[in-house]
């Protein structure tokens, strides 16, 4: 049976014939439908939800349909000051999140294609030393040993300042190890020429490496700054102030919200919150996903 | 290094030391005081320490909730990675299979990577929600009493259905980038060598596929071990109790809300030895696969 009908569907796809139903590719779309409305479907709800009052969350749970409130909640997410000190609104949480996602973004691009550069391009005696100091690095994510990093950024009195925030997350090699991989990649002639040229090592870096690495500098910028961006764990430990809270690290301050149950926690303002939280990134994502997509999968080559 | 290189003395030194002093100071420093730290016994007043030798690695071996805690990672992270990667795999071979249409497929199962877990989590306890989640209204009217944060095991669904759901777009951008690197003149000798579509798939497609999902494997138990951290956290409401926690949310819990600096660093000692032997599985595996192509 299975035969009869893959044979139709090659037919039909090399020579043109008279349309009928292919129940096999009906069935694809079904599944590739159900699959995109796994996804799609509980964050519709969120932000269906976003659009109500309090009470009708707190009644019925998330909603399906749209409801008045949306101007309303959005308008409180963004620019009513909340939290214990009255100090932080949407907007200033989203401002920390860009400084938190740009910050972390460039700041690895810029330190992991200086360690690249050195890397590959020059006659170092301890370079395998220093690759292997770096790259050590990739073994270890910051949640394992977090609460040494809070100890000693703390006692460096980093805590609560944009560089406590962003400087012990570049401490990761994984940018430096993309570019070493891409830099590898590039064909041999070109710095041949460059030298015959007589370009010296900042001639040929910004002139010759940076254009070509244009479209990787995209891809990981991208990862990048989503990775920032979305980052948790570290901005909930170091940034006790609220006047730095992310978005994202204002969700934990939702959570508790619900947790305490003495009051209806605003469900539309909270809904409305996360929405604010996952468009930037979910844009640049849609976006840019032909770099996104290929930066991350040729990352891990 | 390229066979052709500058050899100027102190360029590449300085340009180095931004990367180099950044690890040292918040990568190596705090690696090296967890080790440290694991074999002292913290006064939790904080007047000095003692030095108890591996008391805090027995301690774990010997802690009940602690084991309970390892038992339910194990468990957790299979459960996650073999449902995320099974999901993203048949979504992914449908995608590749589509002429209509593949494109908007493809975006529209891959976008949800940019959520971050923390949110993912969020939409998770509002779904679950033990009075008005609406997966729980569903539950209820089947007749399961679903309660969220009181039963372990309905806790433990709902952590597993968002780090599913979360994990889902990665593996699908794998699979289906691994699917088209596929030649055209394998696939067509495969069609008609074999017609028919299951056999062909574990024949020809799978085999193929096994480097990316190898590697995929690796992420993902990475992923459920490591940055699940934030839909666990959303999830227990940051107050644990009873549920149930992954290793990483132990050494979270017991190091910030217990204040034992010692326990806390023996886990990460335990955890980073962990992720030092999936590392050498994967990097073992990537010489391997280097090979290959």
């Amino acid at each position: 049976m299975a035969d009869v009908t893959d044979t139709t569907a090659i037919a039909t796809s090399t020579t043109r014939r008279r349309k009928r139903i292919k129940w096999e590719t009906v069935g694809d779309h079904v599944v590739l439908i159900l699959g995109a409305l796994l996804m799609l479907v509980p964050v519709y709800m969120v932000f269906a939800t976003s659009s109500h009052d309090a009470i009708t969350v707190h009644r019925e749970g998330l909603q399906f349909l749209f409801g008045d409130q949306f101007s309303e909640n959005y308008n409180a997410a963004l620019f009513e000051y909340g939290g214990f000190t009255d100090s932080v609104n949407g907007i200033t949480m989203l401002t920390n999140s860009l400084i938190l996602g740009l910050g972390f973004a460039i700041g690895k691009i810029i330190v992991g294609m200086m360690a690249a550069y050195a890397i590959v391009y020059f006659r170092l005696k301890f370079a395998t030393f220093a690759f292997w100091i770096i790259f050590t690095t990739l073994l270890l994510p910051l949640e394992v040993r977090i609460l040494p990093s809070y100890e000693v950024i703390q006692s460096m009195g980093l805590a609560n300042t944009y560089t406590g925030l962003i400087v012990p997350l570049i401490a990761s090699a994984t940018a430096t190890f993309f570019f070493r991989q891409f830099f590898r990649s590039v064909p041999e002639e070109l710095i041949e020429a460059a030298r015959i040229d007589g370009a010296g090592p900042f001639k040929f870096f910004i002139d010759i490496l940076v254009p070509l690495s244009r479209t990787m500098i995209a891809a990981m910028f991208i990862i990048m700054f989503v990775f920032g961006w979305n980052q948790y764990l570290w901005p909930t430990l170091i940034t006790t102030d609220e006047s730095l809270f992310t978005l994202v690290r204002g969700i934990r301050q939702i959570i508790q919200a619900y947790a305490d149950g003495s009051t209806t926690p605003e469900y539309g303002e909270a809904a409305a919150l996360a929405i604010i939280a996952m468009v930037p990134p979910v844009l640049i994502v849609i976006f840019f996903q032909n770099w996104f997509v290929k930066g991350l999968t040729e990352s891990d080559k | 290094m390229k066979r052709t290189a500058f050899s100027n003395p102190w360029l590449p030194i300085l340009l180095l030391v931004p990367q180099l002093s950044i690890i040292a100071v918040f990568f190596y420093w705090p690696a090296g005081y967890a080790i440290q730290s694991s074999f002292y016994l913290q006064d939790p007043f904080g007047f000095g320490s003692t030095f108890v030798g591996l008391e805090n690695y027995t301690d774990l071996a010997s802690s009940t909730n602690y084991l309970d805690s390892l038992k339910f990672t194990v468990l957790f992270t299979i459960i996650v990675t073999f449902l995320s990667l099974g999901i993203a795999l048949l979504l992914a071979v449908k995608a590749d299979k589509v002429l209509r249409g593949a494109r908007t497929y493809r975006t529209l199962l891959m976008w949800v990577y940019a959520i971050a877990p923390p949110v993912a989590g969020l939409m998770g306890v509002m779904l679950f929600d033990q009075s008005r989640g609406n997966l729980t209204q569903l539950f209820r009217s089947l007749g399961w009493d679903y309660t969220l944060g009181v039963n372990y095991w309905d806790t433990a669904i709902a952590m597993i259905s968002v780090s599913v759901w979360k994990q889902i777009p990665v593996n699908f951008i794998f699979f289906l980038s691994g699917l088209q690197a596929i030649p055209r003149s394998v696939r067509e000798a495969a069609l008609i060598d074999n017609p028919s579509g299951m056999r062909r798939f574990w024949d020809i497609t799978f085999p193929l596929l096994a480097p990316t999902g190898f590697f995929l494997l690796i992420i993902n138990i990475t992923y459920a071990l490591f940055d699940t951290f934030g839909i666990i956290d959303t999830i227990v409401k940051g107050e644990p109790g009873n549920n149930p926690m992954t290793l990483v949310y132990r050494v979270f819990v017991d190091g910030f809300r217990g204040g034992d600096l010692g326990g806390s660093s023996a886990q990460s000692v335990v955890l980073m030895v962990l992720v030092l032997v999936l590392t050498i599985v994967q990097f073992r595996f990537l010489e391997r696969r280097i090979h290959y192509t």
